[in-house]
């Protein structure tokens, strides 16, 4: 564990370097990221101690957010002067999203003629 | 209880908020009590754990007078784990590696239209039923995972913790809403459905995904990863003339 938990911090500080060095927007754990997954392919897949950290560190990734969800105490006036618009924006916002990305996502995969119960659906 | 007592108990709690120590062990039993409350909901998207958790944790912290930077100073050491965690996540993805090479450019096309379709709608919108100008700011990026989003945020003028938790509330949302617009949509490839909610709902949603199948929470993770790089690279071009035609 400790040996795969190093090498996800010695990929992280990889990132943040690149990312400081040559001033780029993107922060340096997703340049790690993209890192790790070059290393991965060149050396075909992770060691089973790999995976298996990665795997305790995801199952909880809901907690990592957790902290900055706290945060919301830090803007109570704002929410309450400005709830409908945050509300409006956030909910359509963030269905529309989902909807387009999905619905073109599909569309633009589906190369099997297994569409026909489709055109029933649509009114 | 005696005042002497309950007086002797804020000092405590006082002496004890002002260490790290507290902050971390009441975020850690938050989360557990959630996911053992979602766990008894059978996984119900609206139990969802951050959700649960975050409510316990402002109920406490807002009850006792604990400032929110007290609480972090605990809480930070969670935090720091967001970044090896995403690092981490190139693993997953890797295991698609086949099927996300075969996909690349709908993959492509897709999160194109959906992280232009986060931004713009979530600023129309907002601007639409009168948020002002800092609000839509920190609105923009509301979609991607939040250190990029806090980033992004100051770089085109929002206020990053306030992005912060839009952010949040963001992933929440799609990781609660996602199963009932996939049923409405007949959206069944866990592949689509990953991908669309880690571009809309970043990890949170990337979370969620996880739990309904781990090539959803590939492709999730993947979905998150692209829309961080591609609205870190857009929004700074994009946000500032389309706040010039809002006026």
């Amino acid at each position: 564990m400790l040996n795969a938990i190093t090498l996800l911090l010695l990929f992280q500080l990889a990132g943040e370097a690149i990312a400081l060095l040559f001033a780029l927007p993107i922060p340096g754990p997703v340049i790690g990221m993209a890192l790790l997954f070059v290393a991965l392919a060149l050396r075909d897949g992770p060691s089973g101690e790999l995976r298996e950290t990665a795997q305790n560190l995801l199952q909880h990734l809901s907690l990592l957010f957790v902290p900055d969800g706290v945060g919301v105490m830090l803007h109570f006036q704002r929410m309450a002067d400005e709830w409908l618009p945050i509300v409006i924006a956030l909910f359509a916002s963030t269905f529309i999203t989902i909807a387009v990305s999905a619905l073109l996502l599909r569309a633009l995969t589906r190369h099997h003629p297994a569409a026909p119960a489709d055109t029933e659906r649509q009114p | 209880m005696s005042p002497r007592l309950s007086g002797n108990l804020s000092e405590v709690w006082v002496y004890l908020a002002a260490s790290p120590l507290l902050g971390l062990t009441l975020t850690l039993l938050a989360y557990q009590g959630a996911v053992l409350v979602s766990k008894r909901c059978g996984g119900h998207p609206l139990a969802n754990p951050v959700l649960l958790a975050v409510t316990a944790l402002v109920t406490v912290l807002w009850a006792t007078g604990t400032p929110y930077r007290t609480y972090f100073d605990g809480a930070q050491f969670v935090h720091f784990l967001l970044g090896p965690a995403t690092v981490a996540l190139a693993i997953p993805l890797y295991a698609q590696f086949g099927r996300l090479r075969r996909m690349a450019v709908p993959l492509l096309l897709a999160l194109l239209a959906g992280s232009l379709t986060a931004a713009f709608s979530a600023v129309l919108i907002g601007h639409l039923f009168g948020a002002s100008d800092a609000t839509l700011l920190s609105l923009a990026p509301k979609s991607v995972t939040t250190p990029i989003a806090m980033g992004i945020a100051e770089r085109i003028g929002g206020l990053p913790s306030l992005t912060a938790v839009l952010v949040i509330l963001t992933g929440i949302l799609g990781a609660v809403g996602a199963r009932s617009l996939y049923a409405l949509l007949r959206i069944d490839d866990h592949a689509v459905r990953g991908f669309a909610i880690g571009i809309a709902s970043h990890g949170i949603g990337t979370a969620r995904a996880f739990q309904v199948s781990e090539q959803a929470g590939a492709f999730a993770a993947l979905g998150m990863g692209l829309n961080g790089l591609l609205t870190a690279v857009l929004l700074p071009w994009l946000i500032p003339p389309l706040m010039r035609w809002l006026g």
